[in-house]
This record gives structure tokens, sequence and C-alpha cells, in this order.
């Protein structure tokens, strides 16, 4: 079935679902690898470098939001890695998803950001209209 | 870290495209920060050229742009007012000369030293002071200067929306410049302040006499420049990393820095530094590498050799509400989040140096006070020490050396004994120097005179060794 499925994550309760439903279609099969793709988003950057003490521990801030979701597939014995990207949340991980030829893209509905997004977010949007794979957009 | 190859190659058609969108976007600013020096547009926009050129070869962070900027014009003003521009080229000169010896002493180091707090604050007042510096252009002058800044602003914040290729202030630019030169309205143009000339930056040596004088003049300044200039080009190669996620040579960029003001003061240029949103602006359209800022440099040369005369028919207005959009950027917006989350001392430090700077118009002054005020923050917070009983054991908790010795000699000299074994534990605690030492030495004492005995646990072995030692000699005589 699914051999590589990417699981994108920005640390919502979204996300955790989407989670939920990577888990239960990698148990199809043994040999399912997910992969939890975080999009540190570059316009926020300078926020970030300016509110934490260094670039380590950036990376560590940006590690713990996807604690739960690495947890939950530990949990349920699910091979994953982790990649962290850099770059603008939406474009990036269609990139990335059509560069390593992924079998499967599971996104939450929407993420973190407020109001704008109400309906669908424009980076669920995006990975949608763009990726050359089924994708799955979880509610 | 990338080899020499990869750094200027690597990435050369991604590199040539923003470095051109760079360029386009360094024009206004060159230009509105060599106005709030008080200087030609010339000065700024040879500093842009050359900066950005020498620092392509010899800068630490590939893919950063250092040009003029902000927070280095800001610090010029009175020397130029005061001494003119022969003067700020020689402190130019001067403050390359003192970065390049901060890179060589790695100096960069030092700079993990600066809190969080003040580099927010630091932010912050630039960005603040950007925008003070751009009323005096826009406030009671015409109806017309309101409405052309008030569409500039209107147009780079909803443009990106539907256009992504062309950077919006670019598209602001030349749509109303065109429009205020076909309707012919009364605005003041950039030509109304200064000129611009249509050729290469030329050799020259300031035109100061070389005397103990001059350099009385210009060392203070200079000194400022280069501690902000690294600032400000260290914060950016943070951000930098950060966004491609790869690491540079801290002090290979500050001695870069120091090299590149030194030979932009031989050409009319004046300080600079890296610059954040240009930057970020370079990597979002996709450079990366040595080359993006070198072409950023060299076409904007280009841009102004051949298009000169019509820049300096660029309405004020524009300029301003571009330079309204540059501030806002600039502004930390999390800090009002970070005032009310942060800890109290922290928050009040950052709101010290903003309003430092604010009231001396000087960053460099901003950031030393908000240093030293959280060193003594840090001080006074590492030196509280609590001590709690529990029967006949008193528990330490905190550090033991001489800021916090005192409290820890008056609590066992108020406290009313029973017992008389007492222990005292330092689990939880530490003696970092010879008066922490002395104190406990001196508790030790004062209660064995009171008849009570005293056994101390839980020490680290060096300050076991010292104690046990100690005080085998004073019991000894």
């Amino acid at each position: 079935m699914y051999k590589h499925i990417l699981l994108a994550a920005d640390g919502s309760e979204n996300a955790v679902r989407a989670a939920k439903e990577a888990i239960k279609i990698a148990s199809c099969s043994s040999d399912s690898l997910v992969e939890i793709v975080y999009v540190a988003n570059i316009d926020k950057a300078k926020s970030e470098v300016l509110h934490t003490r260094s670039n380590e521990a950036l990376n560590l801030e940006r590690r713990k939001k996807i604690q739960n979701i690495e947890q939950l597939l530990r949990d349920a014995s699910i091979s994953y890695n982790v990649r962290i990207l850099h770059g603008a949340p939406g474009p990036e991980i269609v990139k990335y998803a059509n560069e390593q030829v992924v079998d499967l893209v599971i996104i939450g509905s929407r993420g973190l950001n407020g109001l704008q997004e109400m309906v669908l977010g424009s980076v669920s949007h995006k990975v949608m209209k763009r990726v050359n794979c089924p994708a799955l957009i979880v509610k | 870290m990338q080899s020499i190859k990869q750094q200027w190659f690597g990435n050369v058609r991604g590199d040539i495209l923003s470095g051109i969108v760079v360029a386009l976007a360094l024009i206004p600013e060159a230009i509105a920060f060599s106005i709030i020096a008080g200087v030609d547009p010339m000065v700024g926009l040879y500093a842009s050229f050359c900066i950005a050129v020498i620092i392509a070869f010899v800068g630490g962070r590939p893919g950063m742009i250092s040009a003029a900027t902000g927070a280095m014009a800001l610090l010029m003003v009175p020397l130029v007012k005061d001494h003119g521009l022969d003067y700020l080229l020689a402190a130019t000169i001067l403050t390359g000369i003192i970065q390049i010896l901060f890179g060589v002493f790695k100096v960069a180091k030092v700079m993990k030293f600066i809190p969080n707090a003040v580099m927010i604050g630091f932010v912050n007042s630039l960005a603040i002071l950007i925008f003070l510096a751009q009323v005096p252009h826009f406030i009671g002058i015409s109806t017309m200067t309101y409405v052309f800044v008030a569409v500039t602003l209107l147009l780079v914040y909803t443009l990106p929306r539907f256009i992504k290729v062309l950077p919006a202030p670019l598209i602001a630019i030349v749509g109303l410049t065109a429009v205020a030169l076909f309707s012919g309205v009364e605005l003041k143009t950039i030509g109304d302040l200064g000129n611009i000339t249509q050729t290469l930056p030329s050799f020259l040596i300031p035109n100061v006499p070389f005397t103990f004088e001059t350099l009385q003049i210009i060392l203070p300044y200079s000194i400022a420049l280069a501690i902000v200039g690294l600032l400000e080009s260290l914060l950016t190669s943070q951000i930098v990393d950060d966004m491609t996620a790869t690491e540079s040579d801290k002090n290979k960029e500050a001695r870069g820095q120091g090299i590149a003001n030194f030979i932009n003061g031989f050409f009319g240029g004046m300080a600079g530094c890296a610059m954040i949103g240009q930057s970020v602006i370079n990597v979002k359209s996709g450079g990366r590498g040595r080359l993006s800022t070198l072409v950023a440099g060299l076409f904007l040369i280009f841009l102004i050799i051949v298009l000169g005369d019509l820049v300096v028919k660029i309405p004020m207005p524009v300029l301003v509400g571009i330079m309204i959009m540059v501030s806002i950027g600039t502004f930390d917006w999390n800090s009002f989040k970070y005032l009310i989350k942060a800890p109290r001392t922290d928050a009040f430090v950052m709101l010290a140096t903003v309003i430092i700077v604010v009231y001396t118009h000087d960053l460099s002054k901003g950031v030393i006070a908000g240093v030293i005020l959280s060193a003594i923050f840090f001080v006074v917070k590492i030196s509280t020490l609590k001590i709690t009983k529990q029967d006949y054991r008193y528990i330490v908790d905190g550090q033991l050396f001489f800021a916090s010795t005192d409290a820890f000699i008056d609590y066992f000299k108020k406290e009313e004994m029973q017992e008389k074994n007492i222990q005292i534990d330092f689990s939880n605690s530490r003696i970092w120097d010879d008066s922490g030492v002395g104190a406990l030495l001196k508790v030790k004492g004062m209660l064995s005179e009171n008849g009570i005995k005293v056994e101390v646990v839980g020490l680290d072995a060096s300050s076991q060794k010292v104690i046990t030692q100690l005080d085998g000699m004073t019991s000894s005589h």
C-alpha cells in the first residue's frame, strides 16, 4: 500500500488528528514509513531568532512542537522519521513531497493561523492543489 | 560549512534573480538612509554598492545582504551636521579598522552575552527611529503628500497578494512617480534633497586634517558604529543561518564587515552593515550564495548609472511610504506579548533599551545600558539565597558568592537556635568563591562561640576540600 507517507505537522490540534489517521493507514502494511515534516516559516525567522537564546534552542523548540505526534507514532510502533524544512509552509511541503515522490500526503485541514483561514487552511489548500500524489486532508 | 566553489556557484540562477530583486529593493532604502544621515543620496548608494560587492568576497555568511543601513545612518547624524561629509568618511574608515580588530580578537563570541531583551529593544527602537525620521517629510506639508503616502502604503501591503514576481515597493515607485509626473502635482522629490551622479565611485582620501583632534572627533562615532554594525550583522547572520538551515563563520563576518567599511570609506560611502529586511528578501527570493550579494551590489550601481535622472524624480512621499513599511517590518510585533509574558526584569530591560535609544537617538547607548542593566539584574537574581529549616537541618537554596554572603551571614545571626547540633545542607547550593568560603567559616565560628556544633553536608568536592583545610587551620590555634 502506501509505503512513504508524508505527514505535515505544525503543532496544532488538526495535525494531531491527521497523525491519528496516518497511523491507521500506516498500520495496514508493515513496511510503511511515515515522514513527519515540519516547516519553519521563513517569515517568522526574525521574530523566532529574537525570542530564543540560540539557534540550537530554536531547533529544540520546533522539535518540541511535534513531540506529541512522535509519541503517538512510537506508541503505535510505526516506523517514522522527522524532517524540519525552512521556507513558506505550503510550497515547501509541495516541493518536498514531489521531490521525494511520496505515496501519500496527510495534512490537517487548518493549522495554527487564525481568522483568515477559517474554512480551509491556505497551506492545506495549496498542498491539495499542487501535490502530485493522493492527499488526505483531515478535519 | 560549504566549499568556496559551492558558496559562489552552488545556486547561480537563484542567486542572480534574487540579487536583482534585492538591488531594486535596496535603492529606495539607500537613498532614504542617506537623507536620514543628512548626506547626498550618492553616499548611501555608493556605500551599498561597495559594501555589497566587498562583503560578497570577504563576508562570513553567504546569502546575507550588507549595505547602507538605518541603524548606522541614525548614529551619524550629529557628526555630519557638525563636521560634514569628510569626517563621516574618515569615521567610516576608522569603523572598518575597529571591526577588523573585533574580528581578529574574536569579539563575535561576546555577542552571545547580549540578552534577547536588549536585541528586541534594539530592533524596536530602530523601527521607531526610522519612523520618526520620516515624520518631517510628510506631516504638515500638503494634502497631496498625505495622499501619496497613504496610496504608497496601500499598494505595498495589498499588491503582494496579487503580484509575486516584482517587489511591491518597486511597482509603487514606478507607478506613483509616473502619476506624479503626468498629473503635475506639486510634490517634493528626491532631487530636491540631493543629487544623483551617474558615475562609478572613485578612490579618494577624506579631506580632514590628520591630527589628534580629528581622531578625538571621529573615534566616539566610530566605536558606536562598529558596535551597532556588528550587532545588527551578527543578528542578521543568525537569522540567515536559521532560514537556510546552514552555519556561518561569525568572526569572519566581523572581519569582513570591517574590510568592507574600511574600503567603502575611501570610495565615498557611509558606514553600513548587514540588513535584516533585505537579507530576508534575498533568501525568500531564492538567494543562497555569495553571488546573490555581488549581483545585488553590481545591479544597483548599474541601475543608478542608467536610470539616475529618473530616480531624482521619485516623489518624497512615495519614499516615505516605503520607509514606513520598512519600519513596520523592522518592529518586533511579538514584543507586546513579550512585555506581558517575559520575566519582569527582561521586560524592563527591553523597555529601558527602547526608551534610552529613542531619547538619545543613539542605538549604541541603549544597547550598552541594556546590557549593564541585565547584568545587574542577573547578579541580583542569582544572589538571592533561600534558607529553609527542617528540624536541626538548614537547607541552603541558591548560589553562595560575594553578592550573597551578606544574606547568608545575616540569616544565621538572626536565627535563634534551640539545638546544640545543627547541619547546614549545601546539596542545592554551590560555593563559588573565597567570599563564600569565608562566609561559611564565619557562620561556623559564630555558632560555635554560642556552643552550637555545625556539620556541613552536601558540599561539592572542591569547596569541601577548602573548607576542611581552612577549618583545620582555624581550630588548630
